[in-house]
């Protein structure tokens, strides 16, 4: 069985499309199965993740917003 | 989206590239004011991706951008737009992407005419020329106005299903559109580049001439797009937040620049930058009083604090309006 493995993703600060490009260069580099929690500030991140994971593929697993930050949590499809 | 329609339509896979140079327009604006909370704050090029079924790519490219913005080898457009330079950076992105993951020819959206720069008879050819990818580039809706390319002599594609699209009338592609149910697409005039935007290109010169260099990094050109910017002296300018949510934006700057806020009233956050003496210190602080709610009052606190943290307070008189060149607004 292929080990699954968690990372992790600060894109705090950075305003869209940066944090979809970090997650789409990090995700570029991760296997089917693992998963992918971006941190992010942006509003814009709440569309921009979920709409890039739509057309490669990928799953959101749980997006979750507090006053400072937004957390989305992504499941690598395949490819 | 139309010329990716046109050869989706053939059968032909297609993926988009979407480059992020930092002078884009969406996004970042919508984000930080609050006059555009109630647009959708959707990435443009992604929402396409979704209606067409296809795959986007989004590449950063600031650093390298850098270079075709400070050095446009075939100069700039009205404002601080090198489109000619930009349109084949871009393409040769675009090929050097296609090279790396296997695919055959690069399309773009444009028509022939349709921009004064980038897109005239005598350019076109330059872009394909100067990006490296010749025949390999093709323009769909204006293709049948210009010789074969590779797609079309290999039959990859069908040159009589191409378009002739010609000039700067955007009703041919909205009747294109329309055919294909298409009605819900991004701004038809372009406007998606802050560099042709006047204001901007004015704010980027000023910039330029303060520090005596044509340099930028993006935190700097994120920062032209955001507050009220002021240039009372040629060694210090302001930028002025507009609404809470510029101040909020400003605010994640606070510790690179002497910022100044009042603090017996309402106001804006006011990031400092240049050099400033004590004599401008106390300028700065009564344009800061002059943006809040204590414009009218006699004195107003206004916290001053440097680069290392250390803050005082100035009480000031507000700067009244006849006080303030209209040159000192960038």
């Amino acid at each position: 069985m292929v080990p699954v493995n968690q990372y992790r993703l600060d894109a705090r600060g950075l305003l869209c499309p940066l944090p979809v490009i970090r997650a789409q260069d990090q995700i570029q580099r991760l296997k089917p199965g693992d998963t992918l929690v971006v941190l992010a500030t942006d509003p814009g991140a709440l569309h921009d993740i979920p709409a890039w994971c739509r057309v490669h593929g990928h799953e959101i697993v749980e997006t979750l917003r507090d006053d400072r930050d937004i957390r989305i949590t992504v499941r690598v499809g395949n490819p | 989206m139309l010329a990716a329609k046109v050869i989706l339509d053939q059968g032909v896979h297609v993926e988009g590239i979407n480059f992020y140079t930092g002078f884009c327009v969406e996004g970042h604006t919508h984000a930080i004011r609050r006059e555009h909370q109630n647009k959708p704050k959707r990435n443009n090029a992604l929402w396409v991706a979704e209606q067409l079924g296809i795959k986007l790519h989004i590449i950063d490219v600031i650093e390298e951008y850098k270079n075709v913005v400070i050095n446009p080898k075939h100069g700039y457009g009205s404002n601080l737009n090198p489109c000619l330079d930009c349109k084949g950076f871009m393409v040769r992105k675009a090929h050097e992407w296609m090279t790396a993951h296997g695919f055959d020819f690069i399309i773009t959206g444009e028509v022939l005419g349709q921009r004064p720069m980038s897109q005239r008879r005598d350019t076109m050819p330059v872009v394909a020329r100067e990006s490296g990818a010749h025949d390999r580039l093709l323009r769909p809706l204006c293709a049948k106005l210009l010789p074969p390319t590779l797609p079309e002599r290999e039959g990859w594609v069908e040159r009589e299903k191409l378009k002739e699209f010609n000039g700067r009338s955007r009703k041919p592609q909205m009747a294109l559109a329309a055919n294909y149910k298409l009605v819900d697409y991004a701004q038809p005039a372009g406007g998606c580049c802050f560099l042709t935007n006047e204001h901007y290109a004015h704010k980027l010169a000023d910039m330029w001439q303060a520090r005596g260099s044509k340099q930028y990094e993006l935190d700097d050109i994120m920062l032209l797009k955001v507050g009220r910017h002021l240039r009372p002296r040629p060694h210090f300018k302001l930028i002025v937040g507009r609404d809470e949510g510029e101040n909020n934006y400003l605010n994640g700057y606070r510790s690179r620049y002497t910022h100044l806020y009042a603090r017996s009233h309402v106001g804006p956050l006011v990031l400092l930058d240049g050099q400033a003496s004590a004599d401008d210190l106390l300028l700065a602080a009564r344009l800061t009083a002059r943006f809040g709610k204590g414009r009218d009052a006699g004195c107003v606190e206004v916290a001053v604090t440097d680069k290392s943290g250390e803050s005082r307070t100035l009480r000031v008189t507000p700067i009244a309006p006849d006080e303030m060149p209209a040159e000192w607004y960038l």
